[in-house]
């Protein structure tokens, strides 16, 4: 298996738009989030306990996976050089099954630190039903040409 | 910092607690697991030929980094429930707020975490707010940070969760 995408800086430009993603939600995909996060709370597997509990209507997606998911989102955009540095969200709104989860990302800011990495700086959302559930903001380092490895860098070489 | 808070939960803020190592070696089953939840097909992940030439091994998507540090549901002689974030559920007890939801997440990311590491973590609770009312209920919003270091002392990565403790609205009939 190889990667099909290798971004590099000249591959992107500010306000650049990444290929939205969409996902049809089961209760399965909330189970498998939470189990793969090891994450046993009961409101990620319970129906009954997240209705009576939590208040809400159904198991929704938990912290972690969210992050899983977005992770994925950015990396199936960068290809595997990309390397994620910082990720910052706010959930607005649960996730449920039957849900349909659509990712959209914009390029808001590229830069270059003092080591020579270059950063892309994105804003992605989770929608469903065109209303935004979950916000995040997200630096991650891509190459900055094609010998670049951002993977490789240490210590003072990364400034995530 | 908000007036309101009790003098024990002031005592707990920006207090190191509950340092902690992994409870098995850093390994790929569960890497497969996170990737396939989200059918992420990075090859980082799957193909240790890829994982070698880029990266010099294989590692674990950043984002996993809180996954390590959840106990399992159960083990030999342990007693009631088993939690991640203890010093959340401390809060929870202190502020006398039952419900509790996860409301917002930061997280920076420093050396990978490669198959085999141990890693030792700790949390700070970094602030609490005074009450306020909330869609949920009236409660508080808590942030903790989890650092994370790895066998040699290498930084690889700290999370801080935004947290909302609440009483639920009682339902006026």
């Amino acid at each position: 298996m190889m990667a099909s995408v290798n971004l590099t800086a000249v591959d992107v430009k500010e306000g650049d738009e990444l290929p939205p993603l969409s996902h049809a939600v089961t209760a399965t995909t909330v189970v498998l989030g939470a189990m793969a996060s090891r994450d046993w709370r009961p409101m990620h597997h319970d129906k009954e306990f997240a209705i009576h509990r939590n208040g809400v209507k159904d198991i929704f997606i938990n912290t972690p996976n969210n992050a899983a998911w977005f992770e994925r989102y950015i990396t199936d955009w960068t290809g595997p050089k990309g390397r994620l540095g910082r990720m910052k969200f706010k959930m607005k709104r649960p996730v449920f099954p039957e849900d349909t989860m659509v990712f959209n990302g914009r390029v808001v800011r590229m830069s270059v630190d003092d080591s020579g990495c270059q950063w892309v700086e994105l804003e992605v959302t989770v929608s469903v039903d065109g209303q935004v559930n979950t916000e995040c903001q997200a630096r991650v380092a891509i190459p900055c040409d094609p010998h670049d490895n951002p993977w490789q860098r240490k210590a003072s070489r990364w400034q995530p | 910092m908000a007036v309101d808070i009790p003098q024990n939960v002031q005592d707990l803020i920006g207090k190191p607690q509950y340092e902690e190592k992994t409870e098995f070696p850093i390994e790929v089953g569960y890497v497969f697991n996170t990737c396939a939840a989200v059918q992420n097909g990075n090859p980082l992940y799957w193909d240790a030929e890829v994982a070698d030439q880029i990266v010099g091994g294989r590692i674990a998507p950043p984002t996993m980094l809180s996954v390590w540090f959840r106990p399992h549901y159960w083990s030999p002689g342990a007693e009631g429930e088993r939690t991640a974030l203890q010093t959340h559920f401390d809060l929870k007890r202190l502020l006398d707020l039952p419900e509790a939801i996860v409301s917002g997440n930061e997280a920076a990311f420093g050396e990978p975490v490669r198959m085999g590491d141990t890693l030792t973590t700790r949390q700070i609770v970094r602030s609490v707010s005074e009450f306020k009312q909330t869609k949920l209920g009236q409660g508080r919003f808590w942030t903790i940070d989890v650092e994370t270091y790895n066998q040699h002392g290498e930084w690889v990565g700290t999370e801080s969760y935004t947290c909302l403790g609440y009483r639920r609205q009682e339902v006026v009939a």
